[in-house]
């Protein structure tokens, strides 16, 4: 049998070494330990930095640990590059749909796959000088690069250097899940930790898994020129949101030519003359299909290897996460935990969050639980699909009667001359009440919408006071008040109308 | 013009004829659609049989007709090879979606279907409740109808999970499409609650009305459900005029009540017209499961639209291509009398291709036009189409279908067990006779 493929590493270009420079610079030498610390972090992710930040800003002796570059997946394999890919694949979108926006399409549109992706880097590298090593060793943050282990309840090692710690956070991320189906290792696939590397466009991707970075890749990577197949072995995509909105997603996706797979599982990976063949089944039907590279986004494994957590005292879940109780706290009082390594919502909103609790609670003794943090999340497809609070049906099932306000983007102005009437904004809130309990949206920027619906569950504002608020006209955002006005016409009972007729006719 | 009881008539005497003209006699099994070599729908087969006491109350068919035919069709059930096979008919009291219209056996690898048997045996407890004189043909009608019911084993459709499973096939097992959220399965789970050999429990009812949405579109308050049919099927053998489940009684409405606001924002969104289609206005709707032109109009050039094939387009979200169900306006008939009387006669006057023999098309898309100007129309005739219209217009007209499946004690037990009270199940006493 033949060797796995060599993923793609990333292009040693300019951009390649300023961000090394930012996040792993080649010179740095770790600075001597103080003493003993009053929070160590292990790992400088967003939710290790953001640890790290506000435990220096609030004055507190903070070391930070990473094992390979700063930032995590978000930065260097997560959210930044893949959004910046979504943006160049939005483009290519527009230019090949201009009639529909009444401007001619151009004759011939060739991708500039290369261009595409050194942009990717360029960003990246950027947006890696906002957290560089060099920023937070001015904020009086002490950061060692280097593998660690704990040694007891209260001490560790990086690279055999002892620190000693009054509290400690762990928040070492999580990494990309190989599924484990027959043949793949072999034939080789990507995942969102060296798709960012590729130089050449694919000519046939498939795609495993139709969670957000399934969905989020497959898209662009369809704009950008790939003939793309995704596969899904649940009957919807985003299997958590409601269906509305997950229907409406595959729409977009016929709309865009990748070949969608629903209830479809692959059960084993060939090569063939150079070819990846994908065999998969749909309840009886059996397919296959070749490729040329293979993506997996099918959940991730928390990052707990090789930190010998039992000499600490620090236990982990079924799922192999660390364990954590409702303001963070692992089974050994002085350690915490936050973001992707402890969390079942992998956001990096929510690992931000998370880390903050982590900090207030381990350095002043605060009971803030992380049960109290309202997070929106976005999967950011065209539409996106955003979302903040309680489904429906979980509602339901703890017994809260609940009610959708509904406004369908046609009924929006500006989501009308911008032909992106594909969409809703839905509200939930409690039965006979304006109480938001939690809200959908499906628009193209319903990332940006859900803010002002967290805004108002965090404020405890209701829909009576949305309805209130002025928006610009016109905005797709108005969505949100129409959903309060159609809130405050329900208001008006049959009884309420007749006193109203009474009293006008006076 | 015609008046509207002459009108309404004349439609559903058309609908009939359906299923006089596409029967298979011996077996009594009918055709999905009136195209050459369609197989059987049971689901069809279950519209036939509540299809014959209407006829027969009207004067379209003479009683020892009716009997004999859904006595066959009975007979072919009971005797039918239940073994689950590739090639069977039935596994487990259930039958497969599509059937050999002369042998009766699997065709097009279809799945075992959970709702189209509960149509079909819907229809053959209507007719049990219908022959219920004490002559030998009837007697064993009625016994042929308790013995398919009893034989279904609904507890095995669960899967073990919360709710009923969608379909089974042998060559894999129970298939994993989600079925979430409204839909016109009510029918299906007040037959398996109120079996009294494999019944299913409240819980699961209530597991799947947990998935319920309660929303607020165009200011109207409904229990969501894009294609127009969710809000008919069930309908068509339920009276579900003033009783309520637990979610009804804490939304202050009733399934009926539900399906005429249904009806207001199809109305609603056809007159919005959000995607500019020709022919959609307030009296140009019906959004539903339904043929569509896709397999003519792939092949054009610069074709602009996406169009679908039979597919359930629904309201706000669709898929909307342009495409009409006028069988789903007229069934709306009960919910809304007017409204639906009045768009039904403005497609008519439209769109007057789109009736054949008197009877409705399945589906009509006003934005396509052929080369005569014509709006492009469904071939031929959909089974379900002309059950749901002559089942609708009879409850309408005379409330025979719904008269009848009140008497039935397997649906009052299933109703309450699903925790509907209230009404005209205050009225019947719990169990009683069959």
């Amino acid at each position: 049998m033949s060797p796995p493929p060599t993923p793609p590493t990333t292009p040693q270009d300019v951009y390649e070494r300023e961000r090394l420079a930012h996040v792993h610079p080649e010179t740095w030498r770790n600075p001597t330990p103080a003493e003993r610390y009053q929070l160590v972090i292990v790992g400088a992710g967003p939710a290790g930095l953001a640890a790290a930040e506000l435990a220096a800003a609030l004055g507190a002796r903070v070391a930070l640990i990473e094992r390979h570059l700063l930032g995590g997946t978000c930065l260097n394999n997560g959210c930044v590059p893949s959004k910046t890919l979504i943006r160049t694949a939005r483009l290519y979108a527009d230019m090949r749909d201009a009639r529909r926006y009444g401007a001619q399409a151009p004759a011939d549109i060739p991708v500039d796959f290369a261009a595409a992706m050194e942009r990717v880097r360029r960003i990246r590298s950027h947006l890696g000088g906002g957290d560089s090593v060099r920023k937070l060793a001015a904020a009086g943050v002490d950061v060692f690069f280097g593998n660690m282990q704990f040694t007891g309840a209260d001490t560790l090692t990086v690279n055999d250097e002892k620190l000693c710690f009054d509290k400690a956070i762990i928040a070492t991320g999580a990494r990309p899940h190989i599924p484990d189906i027959a043949g793949l290792r072999e034939a080789g696939c990507l995942t969102n930790a060296n798709v960012f590397n590729l130089t050449e466009l694919p000519r046939r991707l498939l795609v495993i898994g139709g969670g957000p970075l399934g969905c989020e890749l497959a898209q662009a990577f369809s704009r950008l020129g790939a003939q793309v197949t995704i596969v899904q072995d649940k009957p919807l995509f985003l299997e958590r949101e409601e269906r509305d909105a997950a229907q409406m997603l595959s729409d977009a996706f016929a709309r865009d030519g990748i070949e969608v797979r629903l209830n479809t599982r692959v059960t084993a990976v060939r090569v063939v003359n150079g070819e990846k063949l994908i065999d998969m089944v749909s309840d009886d039907y059996h397919s296959t299909i070749a490729v040329d590279v293979i993506l997996t986004g099918v959940g991730r494994l928390p990052n707990v290897e090789g930190l010998n957590l039992e000499a600490a005292g620090v236990s982990l879940t079924h799922a192999g996460g660390i364990t954590v109780d409702d303001h963070l706290r692992t089974a050994n009082p002085r350690i915490f935990a936050a973001g992707d390594v402890c969390l079942q919502q992998q956001y990096t909103a929510t690992a931000t969050a998370s880390a903050h609790i982590a900090v207030r609670n381990a350095l002043f003794g605060g009971r803030q639980r992380l049960s109290d943090l309202i997070v929106p999340w976005c999967t950011y497809t065209d539409p996106e699909i955003a979302h903040v609070g309680l489904y429906v049906r979980e509602a339901n099932r703890q017994g809260i009667p609940v009610k959708t306000f509904t406004i369908p983007l046609h009924e929006i102005d500006r989501a009308v001359t911008d032909s992106e009437q594909g969409g809703f904004v839905k509200i939930h809130v409690r039965e006979r009440s304006d109480e938001i309990l939690g809200a959908t949206i499906v628009a193209l920027h319903a990332g940006s919408m859900i803010n002002e619906i967290t805004l108002a569950m965090v404020a405890g504002i209701g829909l009576r006071t949305l309805s209130r608020v002025v928006h610009a006209y016109p905005t797709q955002g108005e969505a949100i008040r129409c959903a309060a006005d159609a809130w405050n016409r329900t208001r008006l009972t049959p009884r309420i109308r007749a006193r109203l007729r009474r009293w006008l006719s006076r | 013009m015609l008046a509207d009881e002459a009108l309404l008539d004349r439609l559903q005497r058309a609908a009939f004829g359906y299923f006089e003209h596409n029967i298979n006699p011996r077996n009594g099994l009918v055709a999905d659609t009136s195209r050459d070599n369609s197989p059987v729908s049971i689901a069809v087969v279950g519209f036939a049989l509540s299809a014959y006491p209407v006829a027969v109350e009207r004067g379209w068919m003479a009683r020892d007709e009716a009997l004999r035919r859904s006595l066959a069709a009975l007979r072919f059930f009971r005797d039918s090879d239940q073994s689950g096979s590739p090639t069977a008919t039935g596994y487990r009291g259930f039958y497969y979606h599509f059937l050999d219209i002369h042998s009766g056996a699997r065709v097009w690898q279809s799945e075992l279907s959970m709702i189209d048997t509960a149509l079909l045996i819907a229809g053959a407890l209507t007719a049990a409740m219908y022959f219920s004189a004490d002559s030998a043909d009837e007697t064993e009608l009625r016994a042929l109808a308790d013995f398919l019911y009893r034989r279904i084993d609904w507890r095995w459709s669960q899967d073990d999970g919360e709710t009923i499973r969608q379909g089974w096939k042998p060559e894999c097992g129970f298939l994993h499409y989600g079925w979430e959220g409204y839909s016109e399965a009510i029918v299906l789970y007040v037959l398996a609650m109120g079996s009294p050999s494999h019944p299913i429990s409240g819980d699961c009812y209530r597991a799947w009305t947990a998935t319920y949405q309660w929303e607020n579109l165009y200011d109207h308050d409904y229990l969501y459900a894009g294609p127009l049919f969710v809000h008919h099927f069930s309908h068509a053998w339920l009276d579900l005029r003033g009783i309520r489940d637990r979610f009804m009684r804490e939304k202050r409405a009733d399934y009926f009540e539900n399906s005429r606001r249904a009806v207001l924002i199809q109305r609603e969104y056809a007159w919005r017209n959000p995607h500019e289609f020709d022919g959609y206005d307030e009296n140009g709707w019906g959004l539903s499961a339904c043929d569509g032109p896709s397999d003519e109009q792939l092949g054009l050039a610069n074709e602009p639209r996406r169009l679908f094939g039979y597919a359930a387009r629904g309201v706000p979200y669709g898929p909307d291509d342009g495409t009409l169900s006028p069988s789903a306006v007229l069934s709306s008939l009960p919910f809304a009398p007017d409204l639906a009387l009045a768009a039904v006669r403005n497609l008519l006057l439209r769109y007057p291709e789109m009736l054949n023999d008197d009877r409705l098309a399945s589906s009509v898309n006003p934005s396509l036009r052929g080369a005569d100007g014509k709006a492009w129309v469904s071939a031929g005739h959909y089974g379900l189409d002309q059950g749901i219209v002559l089942m609708m217009i009879e409850n309408h007209r005379s409330g025979l279908p719904w008269k009848l499946m009140r008497g039935c004690s397997y649906l009052r037990d299933g109703l309450r067990v699903a925790g509907f009270r209230g009404g005209w199940l205050l009225a019947s006493a719990p169990g009683g006779a069959h």
